[in-house]
């Protein structure tokens, strides 16, 4: 086990230093500077922030640089707040986006495995076909759609839930974009679930236990479904990933103060710097939930056997 | 039924998309300035949003648009992944590790970003969106592509063909290919809602298409935006985009139920 997660870090170091790199290069490709106004700046104004900024140096000599301080855990200045580091501006988004997605990624497994656990018990009848289609639309719809509707019903129509804001994270203020953000992962895991749950149904050991005359809601509780969510665990790096680091459309929306939105912001405004550490985490976060997601899948089945480095999918 | 409710909705969709434009009597882009975020009525059949544009000619022509985007991505991702999860698999051995390798790579890259980059920076040119969101979604593809045609490399009548002398191009066109065609067309099905719907995100965000040019996305970030006004210009972009995705979804669903050999849902469903 030691082993497994020793290594797997040790892979991430060239996979986050690729993610950097190709960023870093995208950026300074990209036409247009940080400090481009409307207004031109006098020559040595120019010269003065490019120097701060260390922007008059050759991009090779800025590359090593910026790599030697993310090295020491230092993101740099953010090029847009004047006077925020990176790492205060992510220290700001990153709690407000975990703990959206946290509650989110909780909800989608209950309901996710709950409704999974219905349509399989009730395979190819009506509650199946209900749960599935539900599934279905649930995947389909993207949630700039959702979130307004929602918004439209719940918050202007009835007024039960405020329309946006944060409110330091105040419960009433995170209901609807918990629930928006956890619905097509609802539908997913529900999916998952069905599937797996069936092929485990049909299987010896559950014919024995039924046999032996065990109640079937305990055949399902102890003996089904441990043994069926094991997909459902792979499936939870990705998705938390996807949940945690902030969701652009939710944040915009919702009005939320989370990371998301300091990606897209960021690189409209040529934000170099912030663009990066946003991708740094991003990146940092997914080996860490698909590590997570490896060392419990091990715990939970433990035929697995552990695959070489290659697990660094996303 | 699956299929056949997937393929009702793609059928009413595309009908719509087709012919509907023939039928309407406004210009999309007329701003009627007398007749602002006005409901749905006789003249207007869907409504005017907020700018007092047409949202019934906007909606159809946003949606030829849409579509055209996921079909000529699609086909970009798919033709990527073909060939490379085909050539991976049919070496074999250290090539095929290493294509693989890259694969997985790839896979841990944050390409949503990648693509929000490359639109923010390069403008947002039509064909640039083709390959940005086609090289976004080669991978899947590459490896269900590969795994297939490691299995029909193993088949007798692929070594009977090398036997009979004909060359690996030859054998890949003309053996392996054909019979890929199932997978890569339940898998292509599945690929289209998804480029439509990183399109739309993209319209979402501002980084789609440019004004006039709109598309179910763009129009729906419109809609969202003047909601308490003009509910209708969101209801129906909305509408039209989430039945066109259920449709692709569930006919995707079904082709995969029917024809992949490696669906495990296969016995299971109806």
């Amino acid at each position: 086990m030691v082993e497994l997660v020793v290594k797997r870090l040790l892979w991430g170091i060239p996979v986050l230093w690729l993610i950097l790199t190709l960023t870093f290069f995208l950026l300074r490709l990209a036409p247009g500077g940080p400090f481009d106004q409307d207004r031109e700046l006098s020559p040595a104004v120019e010269q003065l922030i490019a120097e701060k900024y260390q922007l008059d140096q050759s991009l090779p000599v800025q590359y090593a640089q910026y790599l030697k301080r993310v090295v020491s855990g230092d993101l740099g200045p953010s090029f847009q707040y004047a006077d925020l580091t990176v790492n205060q501006l992510i220290g700001l988004g990153l709690p407000v986006s975990l703990q959206i997605g946290f509650w989110a990624l909780l909800l989608a497994l209950l309901l996710g495995v709950a409704l999974g656990a219905v349509a399989a018990l009730y395979a190819n009848r009506w509650p199946d076909t209900v749960a599935m289609l539900t599934a279905v639309i649930g995947i389909s719809t993207p949630n700039f759609v959702i979130a307004p509707l929602l918004i439209l019903w719940l918050a202007v129509h009835w007024q039960w839930l405020p329309v946006g804001g944060w409110s330091g994270g105040e419960w009433r203020h995170l209901v609807l974009p918990v629930v928006t953000l956890s619905l097509p992962y609802i539908a997913a895991i529900a999916r998952l679930v069905r599937g797996s749950l069936l092929e485990i149904l049909s299987q010896p050991f559950i014919r024995t236990a039924q046999a032996k005359g065990v109640a079937p809601s305990r055949v399902l509780l102890y003996h089904a479904l441990r043994p069926a969510l094991l997909p459902v665990i792979s499936y939870l790096g990705p998705a938390a990933v996807g949940l945690m680091t902030g969701s652009v459309v939710i944040e915009q929306i919702f009005g939320i103060p989370g990371m998301g939105r300091f990606f897209v912001q960021g690189a409209l405004n040529r934000d170099y710097t912030l663009v990066l550490g946003v991708v740094l985490v991003v990146g940092v976060m997914m080996l860490l939930f698909n590590l997570l997601v490896d060392v419990l899948y091990r715990w939970v089945d433990p035929r697995t056997v552990p695959t070489d480095a290659a697990g660094a999918r996303g | 039924m699956k299929l056949k409710l997937g393929l009702a909705l793609l059928v009413l969709v595309l009908l719509m998309i087709g012919v509907g434009p023939w039928f309407g009597t406004q210009d999309p882009e007329t701003i009627h300035w007398d007749h602002m975020a006005a409901a749905p009525d006789a003249t207007f059949w869907l409504g005017t949003d907020v700018m007092g544009r047409d949202v019934y000619m906007r909606t159809l022509l946003g949606g030829q648009v849409s579509l055209l985007v996921g079909l000529l991505a699609s086909l970009v991702s798919v033709a990527i992944g073909v060939c490379y999860g085909m050539v991976a698999g049919f070496i074999g051995g250290k090539t095929d590790a290493l294509m693989m390798r890259l694969v997985d790579v790839l896979y841990a890259l944050p390409f949503l970003f990648l693509v929000i980059l490359l639109m923010v920076f390069f403008g947002q040119h039509l064909w640039l969106l083709f390959i940005a969101i086609g090289c976004y979604l080669w991978l899947d593809m590459a490896r269900i592509v590969r795994g297939q045609t490691l299995a029909l490399k193993a088949q007798p009548f692929v070594e009977a063909a090398g036997a009979m002398g004909q060359s690996p191009m030859t054998i890949l066109r003309r053996q392996i290919l054909p019979n890929l065609k199932g997978v890569v067309v339940v898998y292509a099905t599945l690929t289209i809602p998804q480029v439509i719907m990183i399109e739309s995100f993209l319209s979402f965000l501002g980084l789609g298409l440019q004004d006039p040019m709109t598309s179910w996305g763009a129009l729906v970030n419109e809609g969202a935006s003047h909601m308490e006004l003009a509910p209708w210009s969101l209801w129906f972009p909305a509408l039209f985009l989430s039945m066109t995705l259920v449709g692709f979804n569930l006919l995707g669903d079904g082709l995969r139920d029917r024809w992949d050999p490696t669906s495990q849902q296969r016995a299971s469903d109806s």
